[in-house]
């Protein structure tokens, strides 16, 4: 048997695949269905299935505000690059930030310029670095949602016990609830239902979901990234509308619980505070992000190394903004293919594979 | 970004553990879950586990699906 694929074959059937679209085009009727995938690993699985297309008519997929490289502030890559520049340390950082357009430059350009970065898989990846270069201060670019949040904690964590000192964070963790509220007070978005994310939702629990079901009486389902689960959770959806109902359901139950992890959402609430904080594009969301505590503010590089950083809401052509809010497909932007592509990204949403741009772009689906 | 991977735990020792992961085996840590015994399905996300994977779980929502594909 080969254990290494097994929960993600079964889950790409085509036959039955072929049998949900069936199911929801019935259901959906001559209604069409405008859905926000929340998250960008649900937009790539999306993208890449080709699932848009096989359901045009019956449902339309917008995206959300779900990739977090592509909603950080320009403010943080330059607060980054001041660690970086001014500063002397180390970054430490996931692959994908790299290219993400600060105000004048980005973490890969000034890398070619010398800028010390080194990219790790893991946080705790760049606790190790510190503990073996302990002449120099690593700063981890801590960026991400609830998912990655734990791991954020857990390295902080593990710095404190193991006394780490030369090692800190640049928080820029945000939560998914808060902005979906956001979305769904926007009278130009216009939703009818949420697709939740797998992943943020195995560790807060699908009934983290409720406040915002109830409160804009619209129903959310959690779904995993497979294309069944898409697709299930699509129908699943589709059927809520067209009772009227507004519930939180879940699809994802192999992995996604209705109370989440509490082990990981303890240890977030220990390290971190809700704050408000700016998404580019989106702009301020109250309490939708999560700074350091007090109790680790040894750990905190912003006020460590009186690095703050500085949001101030964008002033481009780029129209990520509307489409990280699905007020416009990437196509409807005048940039896109054009001046905007995935090797010389203008905006965020082309920077990152997960950006609803990049996707559209790669897998022809704009 | 919140990709996170299935795959099974092949060794632990206290918080830090093996799995395998598409055919490579890479170390992870546990801190985010308590007692899991090696064997088990997690999902890994930037080197930690972040929620088991439910077999039985996985194999009633095949079964759902099963039946939809039946039905039409
Ligand atoms: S195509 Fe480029 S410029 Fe246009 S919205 Fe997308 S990222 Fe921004």
């Amino acid at each position: 048997m080969n254990c290494s694929i097994r929960y993600i074959d079964e889950f790409r059937d085509p036959a039955t695949a072929r049998a949900l679209i069936g199911r929801i085009r019935q259901d959906a009727g001559d209604h069409p269905a405008r859905l926000m995938e929340v998250c960008g690993t649900h937009t790539v699985a999306i993208a890449r299935s080709g699932i848009r297309p096989l359901l045009s008519g019956a449902v339309t997929m917008v995206s959300g505000p779900g990739c977090p490289v592509c909603v950080t502030p320009d403010g943080y890559i330059d607060a980054a690059i001041a660690l970086g520049r001014e500063k002397g340390a180390l970054l430490a950082s996931f692959g994908d930030m790299l290219r993400v357009p600060g105000k004048t430059s980005s973490l890969e350009r000034e890398k070619g310029k010398g800028l010390d970065l080194r990219v790790v898989y893991s946080p705790l990846d760049a606790v190790a670095l510190a503990a073996e270069t302990r002449s120099r201060e690593v700063v981890f670019l801590g960026v991400g949602f609830e998912t990655t949040a734990p791991a954020i904690a857990g390295a902080i964590r593990t710095a404190a016990q193991q006394r780490v000192a030369n090692f800190s964070v640049l928080s820029s963790v945000r939560t998914i609830p808060e902005a979906m509220g956001v979305l769904a007070a926007d009278p130009e978005v216009r939703i009818e239902g949420f697709l939740c994310p797998a992943h943020v939702s195995a560790i807060i629990g699908a009934d983290a979901y409720l406040p915002v079901a109830e409160a804009h009486r619209i129903p959310c389902v959690v779904a995993g990234f497979e294309p069944l689960d898409i697709l299930m959770g699509i129908s699943m959806l589709v059927r809520q509308i067209r009772e009227g109902a507004a519930r939180v359901e879940n699809e994802y139950t192999r992995v996604a619980t209705r109370g989440g992890n509490r082990k990981a959402q303890e240890l977030v609430a220990d390290v971190f505070v809700p704050c408000d904080t700016g998404w580019r594009g989106i702009g301020v969301i109250r309490a939708s992000g999560l700074r350091i505590s007090e109790r680790y503010a040894a750990f905190d590089a912003e006020g460590k190394f009186g690095v703050p950083v500085v949001y101030t809401p964008e002033r481009t052509a780029c129209r990520c903004g509307d489409v990280l809010k699905g007020k416009i497909l990437p196509g409807d932007c005048p940039l896109f293919g054009k001046a905007c592509v995935p090797d010389e990204p203008y905006g965020p949403c082309m920077v990152s594979s997960e950006g609803t741009c990049a996707a559209h772009y790669r897998y022809g689906a704009s | 970004m919140c990709l996170g991977v299935p795959a099974r735990v092949m060794e632990r020792s206290g918080d830090a553990a093996i799995v395998e992961l598409g055919g490579v085996r890479r170390e992870i840590s546990l801190m985010l879950l308590d007692d899991v015994s090696v064997g088990e399905w997690v999902i890994v996300h930037a080197g930690f586990a972040i929620e088991r994977l439910s077999e039985e779980e996985a194999e009633q929502t095949l079964s759902l699906l099963r039946e939809i594909a039946d039905a039409f």
